[in-house]
């Protein structure tokens, strides 16, 4: 999954970058299965590998872009992009490295979470009823945003 | 045995990936494709934080499971918005390379 999750970031070509990025949502959701949340596991696979993905390629051959040509590479930007993100790396090592809890193993379930959906459906729909709502204005919101956005005479 | 910290830890590199991408790559797309790795990162260690807390039920803690199920959403809502904003701006520039946009750098 990381390999490939590299491999977004490596490629020139934005159409194999995009595959990558199918591989790298596939790997993440086996992740989520391992980790008992199926219902999570199952949604990745859904918006990421289905929706997400289908609407990168499309744009990607909508405007039709090529393998980028070489350019003259901002070496202060590239290298300092990579020094920022080396230190990260290394702090998150650092911050987990000294996290108690983060040593040891997962506790056992003592019931199955093969029905989680159920599970997760009555919280949805008790404890946070309101944050579901206020996500569904913001769906909305998103698609007008779009429809607007791509009208072609937006003068 | 797995720990959680091993999860975490595939968490951060997976984050680190995504933040080098949108440091290193100058095509848009691709930068918003590592935002999308960053924030796939956070849900995983969200998901690994649901499975150490087990309730008294026996079951894992639903409420980081929920907030990952919102972080979904918003990111699906995100990359439609933000791909449109791409096409309008091709339309109007020709790039997708965030060099040649630069009208408003002071």
């Amino acid at each position: 999954m990381l390999v490939f999750g590299a491999a977004v970031v490596i490629n020139r070509n934005p159409v194999a970058s995009a595959l990558s990025l199918v591989v790298s949502f596939l790997g993440l959701a086996a992740l989520f299965m391992s980790l008992d949340a199926y219902f999570v596991g199952i949604i990745q696979v859904l918006v990421y590998a289905g929706a997400v993905m289908v609407l990168f390629l499309f744009i990607i051959m909508l405007l039709d872009l090529r393998v980028e040509k070489l350019r003259k590479i901002n070496w202060v930007a590239t290298t300092g992009g990579a020094v920022v993100a080396l230190a990260l790396l290394i702090q998150i090592f650092y911050v987990v490295g000294n996290f108690k809890a983060a040593s040891q193993p997962f506790p056992p379930l003592t019931r199955s979470t093969i029905d989680d959906v159920h599970n997760v459906g009555s919280l949805l729909f008790s404890s946070y009823n309101l944050p579901f709502q206020v996500i569904g204005v913001l769906v909305l919101v998103a698609t007008i945003g779009v429809v607007v956005l791509s009208k072609r005479e937006l003068r | 045995m797995v720990t959680l910290g091993d999860y975490l830890l595939v968490s951060g590199m997976l984050f680190t990936i995504g933040f080098a991408g949108v440091m290193v790559r100058r095509n848009i797309v691709i930068i918003l494709m590592s935002l999308e790795l960053m924030l796939n990162a956070a849900n995983l260690s969200l998901v690994a934080f649901s499975r150490y807390h087990v309730q008294p039920g026996g079951l894992p803690n639903y409420s980081a499971q929920i907030f990952v199920f919102f972080i979904i959403t918003v990111a699906a809502a995100e990359v439609a918005v933000g791909l449109a904003i791409i096409v309008a701006l091709y339309r109007a520039r020709q790039t997708t390379h965030v060099e040649d946009i630069n009208s408003l750098k002071f």
